[in-house]
């Protein structure tokens, strides 16, 4: 590995580490290398005349100064992975935590060494619980071997060993040695056959608030993401995709663009119009100015109208896919003493994250590298060869840290862009940036549904069937048609579904036991594309379902509440959350509050919220408080779960306040923060983090509380106002009194 | 030519009057801690001070600056990065991806040094930044923590 053979690195704040080729680029570009470095005042042994220690397995590389590198390939995009992974090998390590850095192996080393760490996909909550048993394997296998190594070197059994805080120790002759100077010997030394974990209730680094290890360059500008890099000689491109839905790029001026400052090139990649210039803002301004025109196709006067028309001829459609059934539903209701209808809706969401979607690629015809925020650095490499035209064995994608993902960087549309524009200027570093309107424009949406659901009470208010019908757009089959099981997407039911459909799908399945009942799925796809936007499916199901359930229960004159736990009797976990928030939340006070509640299971835990609103007479929502509460099986760094649970608030909450992407004359109309609004400090409400790992499991964090959040709102705005919305956003209701 | 008075020193800005401040900071300067997010004013990820006043520079030209105004971007908000602010930030674990940190620094640094004893309500009025990881339960508080270190 070209970065490791680095040596005698001082031992620094900076905790992370990107790779990088001695050819591309220098480390210090990517880590910076100022106002973070603070000098020790204790002078370090010099260790530069030894060679460096090699790796002591694919995980775990320890250097002469007891420095550990945590190998990780799934990426940081402010999800904490990194940190709470690096907290699950220090575990097993048993290292000194303060010397813990985190390196981001490359997709290229991957595939060289026969992807040694699995899987680079970082998505769907699967950061820590997808990783954690290899993770914590290879690195109890390390422990090992570096203690196998100590053994050795003082002729006495291995057994007779311990190894703790780095430092390994002969219990009898209480000789002592570090990590450090054993590594290189244990990397000699075969892997254990058989490695044993610690039992959980020994851990003292897992489920420890230990702080992020990536934190300080964020506070002082020094981190460089995707963006922010810079080479010798590059240029700036910027890119106008054509707007139009399914149409094309019919001729531009590229007069008009050349004869501005700094423009270099101007070029046709696909339907898109790229300005390459020695600065970014040449390129955007005079990409501005270019006259471009479009060919609209078929679809140039297609609008939300059109969307909205497909989905209600799905609502009202007799062949449906099952996701989940049982009893006779039809049946009863037909008996049922009261009968409750509802329609919901909630409309596409665009990922907009912060830093707006760019690639950096240098192309020659043997050699191909890019540098780029991803979430999927092997799915980078792939399109990078693909686009390149060279095999991926030519090709290196090196990982910066993103400026937020959430689903959108698992998408490799931008590194392919990138990498066309710097074929066409071989041996010339082309960043390509977006503007954020090319950002609002290119998206992978949030799908688009709406749902019917008719739930029967009987004379007692007891449920009797529930009916719920999705209609709307399928993620799978426009991205990964050959993931549909017999045409179904079995995705489109997260949270709903019952056990035993697909074992990907075993983390999103309906806790609650109802008597009879249908939830099926008629699919109905708009020529518009759909992505995989944090929480995904799961959270417009928790709207549907749990603002059903309270609709049922008020229908029922029950208690929400109770009304909920009375179905959950055979799902004590998820009875648990929910009777946490309640409790915390203050459900049932006399204080003249509004609350609502919600509850599902995604991802892998329990989730629920209680939510209390205030809504003042002309209508102006004040989201108060949460209270969340969250059962992720095994808590790997309560303090970020936390933060996680309180931003996934802010995530959902903007798509449920002011979220919605619409079409107008076959284009997106939303084109920056001005149309597409996101939440401010000031509608942020108070979030009490209930974290109640119950042990045994590994759930997901970034994503289940996510779907909470709006539910238990819309709940609580129907507790004060007496109005149920169904239609999101909330933007477009009138919640005045 | 316009003059750059960034962080402590001048410099000539060579490009187009009307290019914005924070395409100058970033692109001749290199100083990168000043981010793009929307270029229209609305998300303050690109927020700096001018004479200490929090400035959103992704739409402020750098013709219209004059040479004598000082402009501080993170990287010149304190030497060692221990501003106040900064340190209140690292003690909390603010931070998600910390694209919006910076921007969000700046204008919590520019509301404390006017109003030290921000309240709540100023803290909603003044600090309209966007996170979209949404860190603002942590950067509220932040702001109250850094206050005391003030």
């Amino acid at each position: 590995m070209t970065l490791l053979s680095k040596t005698s690195r001082p031992v620094s704040r900076r905790n992370f580490i990107i790779g990088s080729s001695a050819a591309g680029l220098s480390l210090g570009v990517l880590a910076g290398c100022t106002a973070s470095e603070t000098g020790s005042t204790v002078e370090a042994p010099d260790y530069s005349s030894l060679p460096a220690n090699p790796e002591v397995n694919a995980w775990v590389h320890i250097h002469h100064d007891d420095t550990v590198n945590v190998r990780i390939v799934r990426s940081e995009m402010g999800q904490g992975t990194s940190t709470g992974l690096a907290q699950l090998v220090a575990e097993e390590l048993e290292c000194d935590w303060d010397k813990i850095q985190v390196e981001f192996p490359t997709p290229g080393q991957s595939l060289a060494r026969n992807r040694v760490w699995g899987s680079f996909g970082t998505g769907g909550s699967q950061g820590v619980r997808g990783s954690q048993k290899y993770v914590r394997e290879g690195a109890a296998a390390a422990r090992i071997m570096l203690i196998e190594a100590a053994a050795n070197d003082w002729g006495v059994p291995a057994s007779e060993c311990i190894a703790a805080n780095g430092i390994i120790t002969h219990k009898a002759s209480k000789n002592k040695t570090s990590f450090g100077a054993v590594a290189a010997a244990a990397a000699k030394l075969s892997p254990p056959e058989k490695v044993v974990l610690k039992d959980p209730k020994n851990w003292t680094i897992i489920g420890a608030p230990k702080k992020r290890l990536d934190t300080a360059d964020k506070l002082t500008g020094a981190l460089k993401y995707g963006s922010d890099l810079y080479f010798e000689g590059m240029k700036l491109a910027a890119i106008k995709d054509c707007p139009i839905l399914g149409g094309s790029l019919k001729s531009f001026d590229a007069s008009v663009p050349m004869s501005m400052a700094g423009v270099r090139e101007v070029l046709q990649i696909g339907n898109a119009v790229v300005v390459v210039a020695d600065s970014w803002w040449q390129a955007h301004s005079a990409l501005e100015a270019t006259p471009i025109e479009w060919d609209g196709g078929e679809l140039a006067s297609y609008s939300s109208k059109d969307i909205d028309a497909l989905l209600e001829d799905g609502l009202g459609a007799s062949e449906t896919f099952t996701g989940n059934k049982g009893g006779d539903v039809a049946a009863a209701l037909k008996t049922a003493a009261k009968t409750v209808k509802a329609t919901y809706g909630v409309p596409a969401q665009n990922h907009a994250t912060m830093e707006p979607m760019n690639a950096t690629a240098l192309w020659t015809k043997d050699k191909c590298e890019v540098w780029c925020p991803t979430q999927n650095g092997e799915a980078a490499l792939s399109a990078a060869a693909k686009a390149a035209g060279l095999p991926p064995e030519q090709c290196e994608v090196y990982k910066v840290l993103l400026g937020g993902g959430f689903g959108r960087r698992g998408m490799s549309d931008y590194v392919t862009q990138a990498v066309e524009i710097a074929k066409a200027m071989p041996g010339i570093h082309i960043k390509l940036q977006w503007s954020r309107e090319e950002d609002m424009r290119h998206g992978f949406y949030h799908p688009v549904t709406q749902a019917k659901l008719t739930g029967g009470l009987d004379a007692d208010g007891n449920l009797v069937g529930v009916d719920l019908k999705i209609s709307g757009q399928s993620i799978l089959a426009a991205l990964a048609p050959q993931a549909l099981a017999n045409g179904v997407d079995y995705a489109t039911f997260q949270g709903l579904l019952p056990s035993g459909v697909n074992p990907r799908l075993e983390d999103q399945i309906l806790k609650y036991s109802f008597p009879n009942f249908h939830i099926h799925h008629a699919m109905r796809n708009p020529p518009v594309r759909p992505g995989f936007w944090r929480g995904v499916n799961l959270n417009q199901n928790a709207i549907y379902l749990e603002s059903f359930m309270d609709e049922m229960a008020h229908a029922a004159n029950r208690d929400p509440l109770e009304f909920r736990l009375a179905h959950l009797k055979d799902a004590p976990k998820m009875a648990a959350v929910l009777s946490a928030v309640a409790k915390k939340g203050g459900w049932g006070a006399k204080d003249g509050k509004s609350r609502g509640l919600a509850c599902i299971y995604g991802f892998g835990s329990y989730v629920a919220a209680c939510s209390q609103v205030s809504i003042s007479k002309d209508g102006k929502l004040k989201i108060e408080k949460i209270t969340a509460a969250t059962d992720c099986g095994h808590a790997a760094n309560p303090q970020q779960i936390e933060a996680q649970v309180q931003g996934s608030f802010v995530y959902g909450l903007s798509a449920m306040l002011y979220g919605e992407i619409t079409y107008k004359d076959g284009q997106v109309e939303q084109t920056n923060f001005d149309t597409y609004n996101s939440m401010r400090i000031a509608d942020m409400p108070e979030v009490d983090v209930i974290i109640m790992p119950s042990g045994g499991f590994w759930g997901g964090v970034g994503e289940p509380t996510i779907a909470v959040g709006a539910p238990s709102v819309l709940n609580a705005i129907y507790a004060a106002t007496g109005k149920r919305i169904r239609q999101l956003p909330l933007k477009n209701q009138n919640l005045s009194t | 030519m316009a003059i750059l008075n960034v962080n402590g020193k001048k410099t000539e800005f060579s490009g187009d009057e009307d290019t914005p401040l924070l395409w100058a900071l970033r692109e001749q300067l290199g100083l990168t801690g000043t981010k793009y997010g929307c270029g229209i004013a609305q998300c303050g990820a690109c927020t700096i001070h001018i004479d200490g006043e929090a400035v959103r520079s992704c739409v402020y030209p750098v013709g219209a600056l004059e040479g004598s105004e000082k402009i501080t971007t993170i990287e010149g908000l304190s030497e060692t990065g221990e501003h106040p602010v900064q340190q209140a930030w690292a003690e909390l674990d603010v931070p998600q991806c910390g694209f919006c940190q910076p921007g969000m620094i700046m204008a919590v640094s520019a509301l404390l040094a006017e109003n030290p004893n921000a309240s709540d309500a100023d803290i909603d009025e003044t600090i309209t930044n966007i996170c979209r990881c949404g860190t603002f339960v942590r950067i509220r508080e932040g702001i109250h923590l850094a206050k005391k270190k003030l």
